[in-house]
């Protein structure tokens, strides 16, 4: 395949990757599902799912099936364009900021010769962890716009709670990540990455050599109520909300509004595993020698990752099941009056022994 | 291909402008509002200038313009009338609007020489890292104006406490 051009190349197998990696993405949405049904199944001392397919297996497909076939209600009152954006916003902005998460280690591919491409990242950005911020902001307006055009006095109050929620917890969020980019000096997140590979596994990332894991657990804390997940739940507190912003919504569209729930907490756990956890690399450093050659190092270290990402997401079940849901006063201060200010000082804190270093 | 991007996104930019000024409910103005922040974003990333457009979007698109829509969305607030415009607006806004239009088209015919030649912008993907560049830039040669643009953020927020402050 000489007598292809560099660009060819770059945009066949780009072309590409974004087709594997969507697919992978919304098959993990789909069995997160699945894994949070079990788990909380087993957490609450019963079976969760376990007809379809072995161990319940092919219960996502089931469902998808399922949801695909049912009647695409309309209400008559909403504001028909808004209420078929909406979904459509929300599942988007989950699945964009997969595009700049890299996965595994570098891994160039060339198909004539020339650079090639780097197969576990769809696209290297050297602003990659401001993109994932911005997308996650443009989200909003996907659960704002549900509420609002739904005509629906619960979808109304869910969204009001939901955007005001992700609006203050996002300054949280992204104070807690400066701390990370003081150290690495860059936002480009492979050299996030590398910055916390220095041979010596584990003790090198962040959390546990960086002396991050303050702004960690702001990070994981602010994360958790940017998804509207348990404890933060409160935007589809179903004991005093119905369902929240997605009341109205039936088959395809409510589905879309749950797999861009799952999606977050993918994205989520991807920046965590990223930017705190060292992301592709080894817990064991260069202790345990590379076996097998290049293709089995490529497929360990997108081992590694998953593997990490598959914590997070244990990690968030496993609060749902256990965590009571916050009251919305509690909510607020805690995000304005704890979070933040703690999130400062831990800028001023890393900032202050980087320089002290020099 | 930078043309490409340039005559989309700014025909999309102009074209949600006026959307803004046309369409009669607040929400939808506020969404082409959105629009064009969005393709101002991806203007600046086409020029080089990549720190831009990531703060463009997540300030302006992602937390002004939801505060907006969410002020809306609380007060619920319905259709508007269209009116023939103020006064004002014929007497100085139009034109003050063309004189600043001509104003600019001459400077840049102008200098167009000189622009081209200097290093403004970038090309699509040729991995400036310029948010070193900006941040050496603000914190050396434009420290005045960043700070008292700081001290009027910080003006201003006071103000709003105590605009919101519950009499004792």
């Amino acid at each position: 395949m000489s007598h292809l051009s560099n660009f060819e190349v770059f945009l066949l197998l780009s072309v590409l990757k974004v087709a594997v990696v969507l697919v992978i993405t919304l098959m993990g949405v789909a069995y997160t599902v699945l894994l949070e049904r079990k788990l909380l199944g087993r957490i609450q001392n019963r079976w969760g799912p376990s007809r379809v397919g072995p161990y319940g297996l092919l219960q996502p497909l089931v469902d998808g099936a399922k949801l695909f076939l049912k009647e695409d209600l309309m209400p008559l009152a909403v504001e028909r364009p808004l209420f078929v954006l909406a979904p459509i916003i929300a599942l988007g902005c989950a699945l964009v900021s997969i595009a700049v998460v890299p996965f595994g280690a570098v891994t160039r591919v060339s198909l004539n010769g020339g650079p090639g491409v780097d197969l576990f990242q769809v696209a290297n950005v050297n602003i990659g962890l401001l993109v994932i911020l911005g997308v996650t902001s443009i989200g909003v307006y996907g659960i704002a716009l549900s509420g609002w055009s739904s005509n629906n006095k619960y979808s109304l109050l869910g969204s009001l709670r939901s955007t005001a929620q992700v609006v203050s917890y996002e300054l949280a969020l992204g104070l807690s990540l400066v701390g990370v980019v003081l150290r690495a000096g860059s936002l480009n997140l492979r050299t996030i990455v590398d910055s916390q590979s220095h041979g010596y596994g584990f003790l090198g990332w962040n959390f546990f050599g960086g002396f991050q894991f303050v702004a960690f657990f702001i990070y994981l804390m602010a994360a958790y109520a940017e998804t509207n997940r348990a404890p933060f739940d409160l935007p589809e507190a179903e004991t005093e909300l119905v369902a929240g912003y997605h009341t109205e919504y039936s088959s395809m569209k409510f589905a879309m509004f749950f797999m861009a729930e799952y999606g977050n907490m993918i994205t989520v756990s991807c920046v965590a595993t990223l930017l705190f956890f060292g992301g592709a690399s080894s817990p064991f450093g260069h202790l345990i020698p590379a076996l097998g050659g290049p293709v089995v190092q490529a497929i360990l270290s997108v081992f590694w990752f998953v593997a990490k990402v598959f914590g997070f997401l244990f990690l968030y079940i496993w609060v749902r099941s256990t965590l009571p849901r916050f009251r919305y006063d509690q909510l607020m201060s805690f995000g304005w009056k704890f979070l933040l200010p703690l999130a400062m000082a831990n800028i001023i804190v890393t900032s202050f022994l980087l320089a002290m270093r020099g | 291909m930078q043309l490409a991007v340039f005559i989309i996104f700014g025909v999309l930019a102009v074209a949600g402008a006026l959307n803004l000024l046309l369409q009669r409910h607040p929400i939808n103005s506020a969404l082409s509002l959105v629009v064009v922040m969005m393709s101002l974003a991806v203007l600046y990333w086409s020029l080089g200038a990549e720190f831009l457009a990531a703060a463009q979007v997540i300030v302006y698109s992602g937390a002004i313009m939801v505060l907006f829509v969410f002020v809306i969305m609380l007060l619920n607030a319905g259709e508007e009338k269209h009116t023939h415009g103020s006064r004002a607006a014929y007497s100085v806004g139009i034109p003050g609007a063309a004189a600043i239009f001509c104003l600019l088209s001459f400077v840049f015919l102008k200098e167009r020489s000189a622009l081209m030649s200097s290093n403004l912008g970038g090309d699509l993907g040729n991995g400036l890292d310029n948010i070193s560049t900006v941040s050496a830039m603000l914190f050396t040669k434009m420290l005045l104006p960043f700070e008292v643009t700081s001290i009027l953020i910080l003006v201003a927020i006071l103000g709003a406490v105590v605009l919101a402050r519950k009499e004792q």
